[in-house]
């Protein structure tokens, strides 16, 4: 009984304790950022945004997800039943699951892997296949549109992502995140964006909009052609699974570019005032500075056409990043910083 | 302990979905079983310590070309009763040759030796001292470049076969000119003009 208690239950207790913590606060952390991104979005627009559930609307998040599950989820007759539902736990889990290897503080990581960068990137490509399994269960035309258009639109931006990913670690010459985030120690002049790096920081920045179905890219839901996409069928809780995991990857996709070009838990300047706040807080800050980046071009850019979205990623973005690796591996070979 | 309750669940779960692969009776539970057979068997890669492996079948295998493969399965008209239609007829044929490939597996099983030198000279994914992508890169980079060279040449070839198949100049097709488009100046698309009341342009 003891030997029990010593082989699983206490390792099992230290393995949950920092994942529980992880998620709890990442969902309370998004229903402010939900929040935020309205906010902005009224505010571009003139408009106040939410400011009824408690003080300046700071609430609304968690009225919103009271309503949501309070409500009855409706299974369109025709839908294959088990596959419709198990779709939004998919997007949701997976969105979830790429937070295990994202350091927030020095060493503070739920798995420290080697490859966490492999991992991150095998994480948000495996995210087309909630929107791919809910388009098609729903057994109706706009959201299997919708699941069409995403997959495609989906597979095409990884390849630029990847690409920006190799560049990145070129430079840093590791794929465990904590070592990427340390090899940019020292001030912001040693972030990757204000180096050789800053085109790659565009391309992944955009990329990653793509990546996320965020307007000016979110073609999968365009309302004016497809009513909402593959959320067509979707109502009550498996849609508010849909929501947070689609937040989710975008907040994940914030992660990783304050990872890969800002440092990540870092300090601009590494002297008195700024060394107060700590590493937590500066990643979270840079999440948030990312976040209102994702949430301005949502309010001020117009949609896309879909031609126009796979001639920049396979006709612009492509070249220019194989271009990119090309000039970084000959920039460091050059100057001798090749790990 | 842990280590070994995980081997056992993804190992488990690996073999029975693969199962299911084959005997769903919808393609697209059938691909939706293929992805998850993948996943698990990255899981087993991890359990060995072929991390970098690993990450790659997820990547490659799950995040790309199963996808493709859900795209094409998911457009595809299913009817079931064709499906099922000539199951007894082609019966005794499938059941022959899977009889006979069983056999060969036995038989090819069983006569199995390793001999105990080879286990000597067996790498292990994580020598001391790096990762296993390191170890891997050192490898693929020095003793077998020109055969990873000529796998991506392979690769090369048949992409630019697949362009060169489906690629194909109609006559009398206007084509959308990016450059065009974008390079018109203000001058050449907007012409102002005082328009008179009652008269028109």
């Amino acid at each position: 009984m003891e030997e029990f208690l010593t082989t699983i239950v206490v390792p099992l207790f230290w393995l949950v304790l920092p994942m529980l913590g992880l998620m709890v606060g990442l969902l309370i952390m998004l229903a402010f950022l939900l929040l935020f991104d309205r906010k902005i979005w009224a505010a571009v627009a003139l408009r106040r945004g939410p400011n009824v559930v408690g003080p300046y609307g700071l609430l609304q998040s968690f009225a919103d997800f009271f309503k949501f599950v309070l409500k009855e989820s409706i299974v369109p007759s025709g839908a294959n039943k088990v596959i419709f539902l198990l779709a939004p736990l998919v997007s949701f889990t997976l969105a979830m699951g790429g937070w295990a290897v994202v350091p927030v503080a020095n060493r503070w990581v739920v798995a420290d892997i080697n490859v966490g960068i492999l991992y991150l990137f095998a994480i948000s490509s495996l995210g087309v296949y909630g929107i791919i399994m809910g388009g098609w269960a729903s057994n109706s035309k706009y959201p299997f549109l919708g699941s069409l258009r995403s997959a495609a639109q989906m597979v095409s931006y990884e390849v630029s992502i990847g690409f920006v990913i190799i560049t990145v670690l070129l430079v840093a010459g590791s794929l465990n995140l904590s070592k990427i985030v340390d090899a940019q120690a020292g001030g912001f002049w040693n972030w990757n964006l204000f180096g050789i790096l800053f085109p790659m920081g565009i391309v992944f920045f955009i990329s990653a909009l793509a990546e996320t179905n965020r307007p000016p890219f979110d073609l999968p839901e365009a309302e004016s052609e497809l009513v909402a996409g593959y959320q067509v069928e979707y109502s009550s809780t498996p849609y508010l699974l849909f929501m947070i995991g689609e937040y989710l990857n975008i907040v994940l996709m914030c992660a990783m570019a304050s990872i890969l070009f800002l440092g990540g838990w870092h300090a601009p300047f590494e002297v008195a005032p700024f060394t107060w706040i700590p590493d937590i807080g500066w990643f979270v800050i840079k999440i948030w500075v990312m976040f209102f980046l994702f949430a301005m071009v949502k309010a001020i850019v117009p949609r896309y056409r879909y031609d126009q979205l796979m001639r920049i990623g396979w006709k612009m973005f492509l070249p220019f990043s194989l271009l990119w690796v090309v000039v970084t591996s000959g920039y460091l070979l050059a100057l001798d910083k090749l790990h | 302990m842990l280590a070994a309750i995980a081997f056992y669940v993804f190992a488990t779960v690996t073999v029975i979905s693969a199962l299911l692969v084959v005997s769903s009776r919808n393609p697209v539970h059938s691909v939706l079983f293929l992805i998850l057979t993948f996943f698990n068997a990255a899981a087993l890669f991890v359990l060995m310590g072929a991390e970098f492996l690993a990450m790659v079948l997820v990547v490659v295998y799950v995040g790309a070309v199963a996808v493709l493969f859900l795209f094409v399965v998911m457009m595809l008209d299913i009817d079931f009763a064709q499906l099922r239609q000539g199951f007894l007829t082609y019966l005794p044929i499938g059941g022959a040759i899977g009889f006979v490939l069983l056999l060969e597996l036995i038989s090819v099983g069983s006569a199995w030796v390793i001999s105990p030198e080879a286990m000597h000279h067996a790498s292990t994914p994580t020598p001391a001292g790096v990762t296993n992508t390191e170890a891997l890169g050192r490898v693929l980079y020095t003793n077998y470049v020109h055969a990873f060279q000529l796998a991506g040449m392979i690769l090369l070839v048949a992409m630019i076969g697949a362009i060169v198949l489906t690629l194909r100049q109609r006559e009398g097709v206007r084509r959308q000119k990016v450059a065009t488009q974008l390079g018109r100046t203000r001058e050449q698309a907007v012409e102002l003009r005082k328009v008179r009341p009652g008269e028109g342009i």
